[in-house]
């Protein structure tokens, strides 16, 4: 059918919210489908109806989604990603509930091939890339002591339309259907010869979109860093957290136009009958598998590289000790950046190169674990002799340290092409890539959430919680995917929604308990925010540094001030706080005060989402006039933005003097507490010096 | 950004750290966005080179290329780099904005004038079965040609709204930044052009 054929509404039809299945083909699949659907209308109701009952849209407009500042999109940025984790987590349990009944499951094949794909593209796309960038937003720029990223206005519409990708995931639960295809969509399945539907289109729209939102951080942070850093924080003074980040952001520069790229042409082959990737006329699906892993192994890295930096902050925090090795960890993580490109063809190992490519492949990809291997020893020689404090952040870290070992070695294993072929494609695939995202990527933003929520907000989460919550979190983990390196090796193939073989059942079963688990680390995640938040005025932190930190974003007020730093600070030592500290030349008053100047408010953001959203809604089916009417007005709308030039406010010197001077006093009020008493109600975010 | 006139948009003391006030960072930034722009191409580049051979029995780059049409087109898309870098020039020297806008009309005219011969090109190879359906080396060449063509629209309406704020404004600090990073985009679809000219047209001629 040609694309032009389609009526005003494309190809849309009662038939396509998922509620009308439930009439026609009534089952459990169809009863799961329409429940998820269900939240996610209830979700937004609910969220609607709560917004106006308490009065706060005004708030949230003027604070929230016209704002510049890179800590408030931090925290639109990590919020969004707790959201979706929450989706993606949800679907993991379905799917291991559904392969512990198995054979006799209770989901369709089809319904079962979506959840993987969602899974997997929320999970990478929509949790950890915001989550990691969120956290990066909201601390970056305070430990290089600048007052925002270099482009603010560009970092909201990096969040703009990597929200209304999302929201995009989100009305796929409700009309039509998603991709079957996984994350990875290879063609030529995902082209419309073998998947005619708008689930494909789904995929495309949400990648490329939220793609191009984290190229455009990539850049935006990139510059920050090598622009922004405060006087006399040279390159070798930069905390650790911040050479992550610059080496992940230049992955975020060169590693997203390959996946744009291919998500694209997948696109003009489904929408324009194009031939990249089909079986006829010359299209060459290599050329595919080539540019999605072109991005996705780099990927895996800029992701893993700020949790790495998060983890190096943690272990010299909480072990009282300048972080062991500075260097060779900058040289580490320079290293693995660089080497993240050389060995993308370790994905498709099966898919006949000749041995001696595959060899060189292999090679590249176990010599990341020197690199790796550095940074582990570095790690624990940060803790030898340190003054070690148990806390949440300690614990996921320590976590993360003996069970990412282990993912990282079952990833050598992997490297031997002779392995892979035996393996690949099974569930100890999945093992392997969930036993370094969870434990390498996932624990170290939940460290770092956890970490630095006081600074944020002004007052620590709750600890007991917390801990509840991380020790589930590896009990969960361990118990949910040990299991399927078994099962793997026995031979069960990964994606599979059902079996008939019943040697895999207890394996299935095990995992499963262990997802229920991981459910209960969610829920006291959720648990640990609301009694936090109850708990608020008992556990605040105002004077701004409850952990003894070592960084500059502990020598700050907590929350922060809008403008961050009332003089920028002159940077004479890698821990600078920890030196001021030492020095007793913390928290002075400015010699003088002056005038600020910062962005103002923007609706650009705001605006590029719901048009965006709306342009991929109806890409997706195929209502070409809104689609026209939305991607003019995308431009407009940009054009116009071009012509505010008053996009600056002052904040004025006495104003400024005010919020200081209020600090300040506070300051003087407040009882130093030392580490003993850290997570008790004395800790007020005064740091006693006790060493 | 600054206000209408440069000489209202600092008050007197302001801190030194104010933020995008920069040149400097702001073009650095222009510039790392051309390197993942670069990238972007460049895996183009390397698909359109994996599928010279997968003509799958349709037309080649020897039935479908005007040698004579590509000459003027890289013609005009020189000359219009040559322009604008005189544009640039006389902002530079604080000419009279009148010879800065006569440049940059120039330029102008002379990236539709390249528009328009493209169009006319990918007409001619439509008329003779080239369209990106038909084979799998087509929808290569239709996926790099034309995005470069959509590059140079863009540029062309950037250089519309850069007249429009002139004409608005004047020279102020934030447009002639503005004009700055629009002659760096313009220089370098220039180099894309030669890269498409050497390996789609000349390399696509002699291997495929
Ligand atoms: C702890 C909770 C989680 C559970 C129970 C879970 C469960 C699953 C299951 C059952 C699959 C399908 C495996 C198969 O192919 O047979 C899967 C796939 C996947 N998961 Fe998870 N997962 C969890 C967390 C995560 C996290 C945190 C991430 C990433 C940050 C992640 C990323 C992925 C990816 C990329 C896939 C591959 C999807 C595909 O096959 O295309 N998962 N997960
Ligand atoms: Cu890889």
């Amino acid at each position: 059918m040609n694309i032009m054929d389609y009526g005003w509404l494309g190809k849309l039809s009662w038939d396509s919210i998922v509620f009308s299945k439930l009439f026609t083909n009534f089952s459990v699949s169809e009863v799961v489908a329409s429940t998820a659907g269900s939240i996610v209308i209830f979700a937004t109701v609910a969220i609607l109806f709560l917004l106006t009952w308490f009065r706060v849209w005004g708030t949230l407009w003027s604070v929230w989604l016209t704002s510049t500042d890179h800590k408030r999109i931090g925290i639109m940025y990590i919020v969004f990603a707790l959201v979706m984790m929450t989706r993606g987590l949800l679907e993991g349990m379905v799917m291991r509930a559904q392969q512990a009944a198995a054979p006799d499951g209770f989901l369709y094949a089809d319904h079962f091939a979506q959840l993987f794909s969602t899974h997997g593209t929320i999970m990478i796309f929509f949790v950890a890339v915001p989550f990691v960038v969120g956290l990066v937003n909201y601390v970056m720029p305070l430990q290089i002591g600048a007052r925002d990223v270099a482009f603010p206005v560009l970092n909201q519409i990096s969040l703009a339309i990597t929200a209304s990708s999302g929201i995009l995931l989100m009305v796929s639960l409700v009309v039509g259907e998603f991709s079957t295809g996984g994350w990875s969509a290879y063609p030529p399945y995902t082209g419309t010869d073998f998947n005619p539907g708008v689930g494909p289109d789904y995929w495309i729209w949400a990648i490329v979109f939220s793609g191009a939102g984290t190229t455009l951080t990539g850049i935006n942070f990139t510059v920050t860093i090598l622009k922004c850093r405060a006087v006399g924080m040279g390159f070798f003074r930069m905390p650790m957290f911040c050479w992550t980040v610059l080496c992940s952001s230049i992955l975020m520069i060169f590693a997203m136009p390959p996946l744009s790229v291919a998500a694209l042409m997948l696109g003009f082959d489904r929408y324009l009958d194009f031939h990249f990737f089909t079986n006829d006329l010359g299209g060459n699906m290599m050329n595919y598998a080539n540019l999605f892993w072109l991005f996705g192994h780099p990927e895996v890295y800029l992701l893993v590289l700020p949790a790495y930096g998060i983890f190096s902050e943690v272990f010299s925090t909480y072990s009282a000790k300048r972080l062991y090795g500075y260097k060779s960890l900058v040289f580490a993580t320079m290293s693995i950046a660089v080497l993240s490109f050389t060995v993308w063809l370790h994905h498709f190992f099966t898919m006949g190169q000749s041995p001696t490519i595959n060899i060189v492949f292999g090679i590249a990809t176990m010599l990341i674990a020197v690199p790796t291997g550095v940074k582990v020893y570095d790690w624990m020689a940060t803790m030898y002799r340190g003054r070690i404090r148990f806390t949440t952040p300690m614990i996921y870290s320590i976590g993360f340290l003996i069970l990412f070992v282990i993912g990282g070695l079952s990833g050598v294993i992997l490297a031997n092409p002779t392995v892979d072929f035996q393996v690949h494609n099974t569930l100890f695939l999945v093992a392997h890539f969930h036993n370094v995202l969870i434990p390498g990527v996932l624990f170290g933003l939940l460290a770092g959430y956890n970490y630095w929520f006081p600074k944020a907000f002004g007052f620590r989460l709750d600890e007991r919680l917390g801990k509840w919550s991380a020790y589930l979190w590896i009990v969960g983990f361990m118990l949910t995917f040990f299991p399927l390196y078994g099962a793997g090796l026995l031979g069960m193939p990964r994606r599979s929604f059902s079996y008939m073989d019943l040697t895999f059942k207890p394996y299935m079963l095990v995992a499963f308990i262990g997802a229920m688990v991981v459910l209960c680390a969610l829920v006291t995640l959720i648990l640990q925010l609301l009694v936090s938040l109850r708990d608020r005025k008992k556990n605040r932190v105002p004077v701004g540094d409850p952990w003894d930190g070592r960084s500059l974003e502990w020598s700050i007020s907590a929350p922060a001030p809008s403008y961050n730093f009332a003089e920028l600070p002159r940077v004479t030592d890698r821990d600078e706080f920890t030196e001021t500290k030492e020095q007793g030349r913390a928290y002075q008053p400015p010699k003088v005060y002056r005038n600020i100047e910062m962005p103002r408010n923007n609706p650009l953001g705001f605006i590029l989402c719901v048009l965006s959203g709306i342009l991929m809604f109806a890409l997706v089916w195929y209502i070409w006039w809104l689609a026209l009417i939305t991607a003019l007005a995308i431009i407009v709308v940009v054009i116009a933005s071009t012509f505010r030039w008053d996009s600056e406010q002052i904040i004025p010197a006495s104003q400024v003097q005010q919020d200081t001077e209020r600090w300040l006093e506070l300051v003087k009020n407040t009882e130093p507490v030392g580490r003993d008493l850290e997570n008790t109600p004395q800790n007020n975010g005064y740091a006693k010096l006790e060493h | 950004m600054s206000g209408n006139s440069s000489s209202i948009s600092k008050p007197p003391s302001v801190d030194p750290g104010a933020i995008h006030k920069d040149p400097d960072m702001v073009i650095f930034g222009f510039w790392v966005f051309m390197m993942s722009d670069l990238i972007f191409f460049g895996v183009v580049f390397a698909i359109y080179i994996t599928m010279i051979g997968a003509t799958a029995g349709g037309p080649g780059p020897r039935e479908l290329f005007d040698f004579g049409s590509l000459f003027a087109q890289t013609m005009l898309l020189l000359t219009s780099s040559l322009t604008v870098g005189i544009a640039t020039i006389t902002m530079k020297h604080q000419r009279s904005q009148g010879s800065f806008l006569f440049w940059v009309v120039i330029t102008l005219l002379l990236g539709l004038g390249f528009l328009t011969l493209e169009l006319y090109d990918f007409s001619e190879m439509a008329a003779k079965g080239g369209v990106p359906q038909r084979s799998g080396y087509l929808s290569a060449f239709f996926g790099l040609v034309p995005l470069h063509g959509l590059h140079v629209t863009f540029g062309c309406l950037w250089m519309l709204v850069m007249i429009v704020q002139v004409l608005m404004v004047g020279m102020t600090d934030l447009v002639k930044l503005r004009f700055l990073r629009l002659a760096l985009f313009w220089h370098f679809l220039d180099l894309i052009w030669i890269g498409i000219f050497s390996v789609v047209y000349f390399g696509g001629w002699v291997y495929g």
